[in-house]
């Protein structure tokens, strides 16, 4: 593959830690992970929602790149992907914006920023690409649910770690331990435990959760767990976080920015609900 | 060295590099148990017999194999017509539920889940729930649930819940959708029967296998009545791809025999309403495999056109992609005006009205010289009952 040793140079120091695990390095417990759709409620809404979460005390940001045919997430989501693209969202956009980020927020340390998407998009930039310009713009990891543990293993996975991205697999209750400790070994930052086998924005049953969580625990894996999928206000943060490193909030902020005119009012209301 | 022929994908479910499972983890279960089962259930014998007792007297196979003569002089050649309209529901898409519902019977699941868009394998699955009495729930986009009334109709009857898809462009893509985010909401006690050879591994071959007893009967039919096993050409529409992958399977390594796949160019294959995968599509992924999907240069899916609803599918199987970037099949186009001619005058020299989507197979029949000798099978996947509006506008 010509062109591959050219594009190494764009890539980020492999011998630098990433910013998630330096996260997790200085707090084990209650990390909020926050997950907006890019372009959501409007184009340029991405870097002030970004902000505001920052600000307001969101320790990681999972930013959706918007698909039309979102397999894994629930009608919430699936509508704000819907409004993304109407609104204009591409990846090539997407980065555009993302390009002062970094820069902008350097001085206040800025925390981990992870990118999460459907394969297809992804494939149509060109997966190499995809991995050197998310890291140039200060991606630190990507969530790719459709991207399947062989396909990882065989192919993408050596991409996304030359260009020294943290990738992250989802676990569910269904999951067996067996392939629990795989999807351990090969992620690097954290594992996302889905709370129910279920899409996004769907109601779950927390004692059950805890169960699932404790057994996670018991495997001592090597990454931090966040736990994602039911996460919706403080009961069901606090009851996440009592056995895992932190959890996931989605369609709940979605669906607080749906009818906000102020983003960043919004975004301060609801983590302060969240955190407080 | 790859042991994969043209029928038999790879242990990942790689037809070249079509196919796959791109799959989200909460279906990882369900969908990694049917890939460990599905042969072993497939090859039981009790399996075998109540397969084919159901295909024999509930189907109605063996399908015929009919010589239509008035149709062969006119292009002086001999065209075999193999009649799938003639099975109980009206079209191939019996053969694959008939087998699916079986599988699910013996991974003891108790609901069925499926996605519709004309509404034929709705029928189809809402007719062997009904035999099995099992609940049954069909996707289907809001759009077409408006459009294709006498099939929800149908569905009802036989105790199915049509529950219509709102999300996205409310048509077939999304009722796929639908019926996979069911599928992950309820990973326990449902199988969900996908009609077409699309989706993640092992569902393009379990399905080209539930419908290669197509080519299977060709195969002795033709023997009966030309003295040879092997035609010189198979013509198929596809939407999907599963009535083509049924009639192409036992001859996909028979070299000798012309495959030709008939897409739907719907108002033309470069107007903007066209469902032509092959010709408008890009490598990508959707609903679980890598293969050619109609998208736009930012990867976001589009939405195609065909007069046939059961052609209007952004996607195809990842046999069908292999096929076609191998130039083992030869992808060949009808419009929408094209199927309509078609589907009248077989009509009015052979009086079979034929789907819409089987009229694309016999549209491109105009487009290619045979030969006398040639034995030409058009494989006729299902019968006009359903498209009897859309005839009755063109009266």
């Amino acid at each position: 593959m010509p062109g591959l040793f050219l594009l190494e140079e764009k890539g980020r120091d492999r011998g630098k830690m990433s910013r998630i695990k330096k996260l997790f390095e200085t707090k084990q417990a209650n990390v909020l992970n926050v997950y907006c759709t890019a372009g959501y409620p409007q184009l340029d809404s991405t870097l002030k929602v970004m902000k505001a979460l920052q600000d307001n005390g969101a320790d990681l940001i999972e930013l959706g790149m918007p698909y039309s045919d979102p397999l894994a997430d629930g009608p919430i989501i699936q509508h704000s992907s819907s409004v993304a693209i109407k609104n204009g969202m591409t990846i090539p956009v997407l980065f555009e914006q993302l390009k002062n980020w970094r820069h902008n927020n350097s001085s206040s340390g800025a925390g981990g920023l992870i990118l999460m998407g459907y394969m297809n998009p992804v494939l149509q930039y060109g997966f190499e690409k995809f991995c050197a310009d998310a890291a140039s713009v200060g991606v630190d990891g990507l969530i790719l649910p459709d991207l399947p543990e062989y396909e990882f293993e065989t192919e993408y996975g050596a991409i996304i770690k030359k260009y020294g991205l943290d990738f992250i697999f989802l676990v569910t209750p269904e999951t067996s331990e067996e392939r629990i400790k795989k999807l351990d070994a090969l992620s690097t930052g954290f594992l996302y435990a889905v709370s129910s086998s279920s899409t996004t924005g769907s109601d779950k049953n927390m004692t059950d959760v805890n169960a699932y969580l404790q057994r996670l625990k018991s495997y001592e894996l090597k990454n931090p767990v966040l736990v994602g999928f039911g996460i919706k206000d403080k009961a069901t943060f606090e009851t996440a976080c009592n056995n895992a490193n932190g959890a996931i909030i989605g369609t709940a902020y979605i669906r607080a920015l749906e009818n906000s005119d102020d983003v960043s009012k919004t975004t301060k209301e609801f983590l302060d609900k969240v955190l407080r | 060295m790859s042991t994969t022929t043209y029928q038999q994908p790879s242990l990942q479910g790689y037809y070249g590099k079509f196919g796959g499972a791109y799959i989200p983890e909460m279906l990882h279960r369900n969908v990694e148990e049917l890939r460990n089962r599905y042969l072993e259930i497939m090859q039981e014998a009790s399996f075998q017999k109540e397969f084919q007792e159901l295909l024999k007297d509930y189907v109605g196979r063996p399908t015929p194999l009919y010589l239509a003569k008035r149709l062969s002089k006119e292009f002086n050649t001999q065209i075999y017509l193999k009649r799938e309209d003639l099975n109980h529901t009206g079209a191939h898409k019996i053969n694959n539920t008939v087998g699916q519902i079986l599988l699910a019977e013996r991974l003891g699941k108790k609901r069925i889940i499926a996605e519709t868009g004309a509404g034929q394998h709705g029928v189809a699955t809402a007719t062997v729930c009904a035999l099995k009495g099992v609940e049954c729930i069909v996707y289907m986009g809001e759009k077409d649930i408006e459009r294709q009334a006498p099939n929800v109709a149908r569905m009802k009857i036989l105790g199915a819940k049509v529950i219509p898809a709102t999300s996205g462009s409310k048509t077939l893509k999304d009722a796929t959708n639908e019926a996979i985010r069911d599928w992950i909401n309820n990973p326990n006690d449902t199988h969900y029967i996908i009609g077409s050879v699309v989706g993640p591994h092992p569902y393009p071959d379990m399905v080209a296998k539930f419908q290669s007893v197509i080519s299977e009967e060709m195969r002795w039919q033709l023997k009966e009545k030309t003295g040879s096993e092997l035609p010189t050409h198979v013509l198929a529409c596809v939407g999907g791809g599963s009535n083509a992958a049924g009639a192409f399977y036992h001859f996909l390594d028979e070299l000798s025999v012309q495959l030709i796949a008939v897409e739907a160019a719907g108002h033309g294959v470069n107007s903007g309403l066209s469902a032509a995968t092959t010709q408008l599509g890009k490598p990508g992924v959707l609903h679980g495999s890598k293969s050619l999907v109609m998208q736009t240069a930012d990867g976001q899916v589009v939405e195609p056109h065909s007069i046939s609803a059961g052609l209007d599918y952004p996607g195809i199987g990842p046999l069908h992609a292999h096929l076609y970037e191998s130039g083992r099949a030869e992808f060949l186009s009808a419009t929408d005006e094209e199927a309509l001619e078609a589907a009248f005058h077989l009509a009015k020299i052979e009086g079979i009205i034929p789907a819409l989507e089987s009229a694309h197979a016999l549209a491109v029949l105009n487009c290619r010289r045979f030969q006398p000798a040639d034995v030409v099978v058009v494989c006729l996947s299902g019968r006009g009952d359903k498209d009897l509006a859309a005839y009755m506008q063109h009266l």
